[in-house]
């Protein structure tokens, strides 16, 4: 296990508003391995961008706080370091895709400053040096005419060229893992496909670590090596992109799953939405997260939190289907008993 | 935290039976009981200007100085051009509460007398700027074309040149008086609602809801009207609650230069300048105008701010 | 870049046209002519009138009119013959333009320190004190706040001379007085403006680079948040500018305002006129300035045209 860079153990994170705490992030567990692609996949408000965030310590502090566990980087913890150490960390050794690049980029900057800027106050480049560097990395993540797309400013590039440049920011200082929080959600699927390809392609060569957050299956199943599940702030489940797919063992991953159109599917057969919305963050609910929602529920679902339940290796699923006393079902086919 | 460890804990020790272990399945109407009981779009604004303290102490300050505009002079024992020599330039006492002018007027009466003035001019200034810039941006905004052009130069022409400089153009033409100051106002302070509801109108007309009503054969004015106008109301209401404080301050500026209301009619303007000018020898005659436009300007921009907030649908539902 | 300016300093020669055209004609329009003073004969009228050029076609005047205006003649006095417009502007304006750049110099740098300070603040008692501020300055008008500081700095207390206009120490109140209200708002859009900023996803990719508070405080916050207190620096100047009518009169400084609210006073159309063509043009002139300082600061406003 010497290749794991990053340990979140236990991870709460949560937010004092005016309603009261929202509990954003609750218990969260997992590592992350040297060149790998770890994907987060949830609905929206499960928690997958705020525990992104944690990371780098981005979420506004306060109101946001941390109510216990540990982000461990190369062995550091990152959530004692003062604002000060994490700069060494932000930009240099993890860097940050955002979802929305119409809006993550600073309208009053060039292009080239602001890829730039990843090393001000950071060892000591001249000016030209960092200039070739952006130039180097424009050029890499497939921007064309580098020269004179440094001079220009975010409104006058295409959604899809905004995008590469919220990469080449992510990537110019060589960080060791790169978030990327939807990186493609805003963008056409022909581009969606293009900018897929140059991460696993940037993955390939560099051996970069990448924690890819969607909430869209079919990225996750084309592109990941391990997946985590995240439902109302927790993990349901996680394991590998296989045991995610084939052996499903979370009711909710089976939801997600079947909600999902691909090829195969036929005319006839329909698709099945996962009924209600995710709970309420200001007042968790006492059990599971998903018991409401969920077809399987059981008495004991909405009074105790599930255990987590080791299948595999990397298999583990939080649900009380996996407990001994459970009736034995399929989640992916229903109902049905197997006996 | 300690307390969720301890709920673990305490879950891991508790024995766990059999018949907890049973499929009962989805328990939607738990989760859907939440949401809150809907309110009109009026009650809600209505709430949510209750909720906001500033607000409302600010509407009940504008209220009580209506009501005293209108009833304090009519209840006093002086009249509002009444001089006294021997009363000249007198502090606040029991027989005239807010003292005398240079020439021994009560100040009480007058102020309640400039407030008319004031006020009148504010809310009518700011009511016909609303509503000509309404109809005309309405207007503008759905029809488009030439009539919309040669609308929206104009309008470039005249946000082009400070809005003072027309009014004092305009003043010094018609002469002093409520009506010519109206005018003035009127003619500069049309164009900032105007061009707000055509940017408006342009985006609404696209929406299914007017579609709808043109599919009818609704004829424009009552498209404009009955569809589109209730849907901008919140902000064109705050726009007009905004625009009284620089009408109160458009006349203070123009009565305080000499062409806005001529003495011995009063304004809230016309006591200010009364009052810099006995300021060595009797400064609570600036004090007591200053102090109702102030509080006037700063509670209507209080309610402007409150309006803006209950009326914005993003912000709807929370508190 | 030029294609923009092009189209600024179009609107603005259009709006100058449009604006000293309408004096001409208003002030053809005034009630009685200019020489209806009951002392003066028939002939003397007349002859007045030839002397002025009166007595021509309309359109006539009205192309001498603007011939004079090209050639920075603004008009002159009916009532003291011997003043025109070009005299007052020589004599009284650079008080009034000190004065107007004194006041301006106050509004802006206090108001953005004052919006700043309150924005990083926000929430606490500092930010509290400066919204206090900002909401009472955006209540009260020039002329009252310029009273009420002579009143208590100069009157009660003594710490500044009371008026005129002759030195640091007189440059103050006045000053202050005539900036308070523009200081006041231009700190009221700057938090809201700032608060709006940090909200922004591209702060957070500032942060998410490493690089530090302060660096991303000023470079990515400040710099978008000032945008919109650009936009207001037109009518800024214009409210600036017609203040000084009044706090000139209020403490005695011989600007042009002074001229301008007595000329008012003694009913002096042609004189009100032509200094009202006068500050038109000059406001329209600082109004197109600042647009194209818009265009250089945003970039968006520079390339897109609109």
């Amino acid at each position: 296990m010497d290749n794991n860079i990053l340990e979140i153990k236990n991870l709460q994170f949560s937010f004092r508003t005016y309603g009261g705490v929202v509990k954003s992030v609750r218990d969260v567990s997992f590592n992350v391995r040297k060149g790998e692609i770890l994907g987060i996949v949830g609905e929206s408000g499960c928690g997958k961008s705020v525990t992104s965030q944690c990371i780098l310590r981005l979420n506004p502090e306060p109101p946001g706080f941390f109510e216990g566990g540990s982000i461990k980087y190369r062995g550091e913890e990152i959530i004692t370091k003062t604002d000060k150490e994490m700069r060494k960390i932000r930009g240099t050794e993890i860097g940050f895709i955002f979802q929305d690049p119409m809006t993550s980029l600073n309208p009053t900057m060039t292009v080239g400053k602001q890829i730039e800027e990843v090393f001000v106050g950071k060892g000591n480049m001249t000016r030209k040096q960092k200039k070739e560097r952006a130039l180097e990395i424009l050029r890499l993540v497939g921007i064309n005419e580098p020269e004179r797309r440094y001079h220009q400013y975010p409104h006058e590039l295409s959604g899809g060229m905004k995008q590469r440049v919220m990469i080449a920011i992510a990537l110019v200082g060589n960080p060791s893992i790169i978030i990327a929080d939807e990186p493609t959600t805003s963008l056409d699927v022909t581009i969606e496909a293009q900018i897929l390809d140059l991460l696993m392609e940037l993955r390939d060569k560099f051996q970069t670590s990448i924690i890819l957050i969607t909430h869209d299956l079919g990225v996750i199943a084309k592109m990941c090596d391990r997946v985590l599940v995240m439902y109302g702030g927790k993990i349901a489940e996680k394991g590998t992109v296989d045991e995610i797919f084939y052996e499903t063992a979370h009711p909710y991953t089976a939801g997600l799953i079947k909600s999902i159109a691909t090829l195969d599917t036929s005319k006839e057969q329909k698709l099945v939405p996962i009924d209600g919305t995710p709970p309420d963050l200001f007042a968790p609910p006492k059990g599971c997260p998903f018991a409401a929602r969920c077809e399987f529920a059981m008495p004991i679902c909405s009074e105790e939190q599930p255990e987590d339940h080791r299948l595999s290796e990397e298999h583990i699923c939080a649900c009380w289907l996996q407990h001994e006393y459970a009736p034995k079902v399929s989640v992916m086919k229903g109902m049905e008993v197997q006996k | 935290m300690s307390e969720n460890i301890h709920q673990q804990t305490e879950a891991r020790s508790v024995n766990l039976t059999r018949d907890q272990f049973v499929i009962i399945g989805k328990n939607l109407e738990k989760m859907e009981s939440i949401s809150r009981p809907s309110l009109t779009f009026w009650q809600e604004a209505w709430r949510r200007i209750r909720g906001n303290k500033a607000a409302y102490v600010s509407l009940i300050l504008l209220i009580l100085y209506g009501l005293l505009a209108v009833f304090a002079p009519m209840f006093s024992r002086y009249g509002f051009d009444q001089q006294d020599a021997y009363a000249m330039s007198q502090s606040f006492s029991a027989e005239h509460w807010l003292g005398t002018d240079s020439l021994g007027r009560d100040l009480w009466v007058r102020v309640w007398m400039g407030a008319r003035v004031s006020l009148t001019i504010g809310l009518l200034a700011a009511a016909l700027n609303t509503i000509i810039g309404t109809v005309l941006g309405g207007f503008c905004g759905y029809y488009g074309g030439k009539f919309d052009m040669i609308v929206m130069r104009i309008i470039d022409v005249i946000y082009g040149i400070p809005s003072l400089i027309v009014c004092i153009l305009v003043m010094v033409v018609l002469g002093s008086g409520v009506q010519s100051l109206i005018i003035a106002m009127v003619i500069v302070g049309w164009t900032g609602t105007c061009r707000f509801t055509r940017g408006e109108v342009y985006r609404l007309k696209e929406q299914e809801f007017v579609l709808a009503a043109r599919v009818m054969g609704e004829p424009v004015f009552t498209i404009i009207m009955r569809e589109i106008v209730p849907n901008i109301m919140g902000l064109l209401i705050t726009n007009l609650t905004m625009a009284i404080p620089s009408a109160i301050f458009q006349e203070a500026f123009l009565s305080y230069i000499g062409l806005g209301i001529s003495p011995p009619q009063a304004s809230w303007g016309v006591l200010a300048k009364e009052g810099t000018r006995m300021l060595k020898v009797a400064p609570h005659m600036l004090y007591v105008p200053a102090f109702f436009i102030c509080t006037t300007v700063l509670a209507l921009n209080q309610l402007g701010n409150g309006l803006r907030d209950a009326f914005d649908p993003r912000l709807r539902g929370t508190e | 870049m030029a294609k923009y300016i092009l189209k600024r300093v179009g609107i603005s020669i259009v709006t100058i046209f449009v604006l000293v055209s309408v004096v001409f004609f208003l002030a053809r329009l005034m009630p009685g002519g200019p020489f209806n003073d009951p002392k003066l004969s028939a002939t003397a009228r007349e002859n007045l009138s030839a002397y002025y050029g009166f007595d021509k076609p309309m359109f006539e005047q009205y192309l001498t009119y603007l011939g004079n205006l090209i050639h920075g003649n603004f008009g002159f006095s009916t009532k003291y013959p011997s003043r025109t417009v070009n005299d007052l502007l020589a004599g009284a304006f650079p008080y009034s333009a000190d004065l107007g750049i004194r006041a301006l110099c106050f509004a802006i740098s206090f108001g953005l320190v004052f919006g700043i300070i309150s924005a990083l603040n926000r929430g606490n008692k500092i930010d509290l004190i400066f919204v206090i501020i900002a909401v009472f300055g955006t209540s009260v008008p020039d002329f009252i706040m310029g009273a009420l500081l002579q009143h208590f700095f100069a009157i009660k207390w003594g710490l500044f001379p009371i008026a005129q206009y002759k030195g640091f120490s007189y440059t103050i109140l006045p000053s202050i007085g005539l900036g308070f209200y523009t200081m006041a708002s231009v700190s009221r859009i700057m938090r809201a403006s700032m608060l709006e900023v940090v909200q922004q996803d591209y702060i957070k990719t500032a942060r998410s680079k490493g690089i530090s508070r302060f660096r991303v405080t000023w470079k990515h916050q400040i710099r978008n948040a000032i945008m919109p207190v650009v936009t207001i620096l037109g009518p800024t100047v214009a409210a600036v500018l017609t203040g000084t009518f009044v706090i000139e009169s209020l403490f005695a400084i011989p600007g042009m305002g002074k001229y301008y609210v007595e000329s008012v006073q003694n009913n002096d159309y042609s004189l009100i006129l032509g200094m009202t063509a006068f500050y038109g043009t000059f406001l329209v002139f600082c109004n197109m300035i600042v647009d194209i300082l818009y265009g250089v600061i945003d970039p968006r406003v520079r390339i897109g045209g609109k």
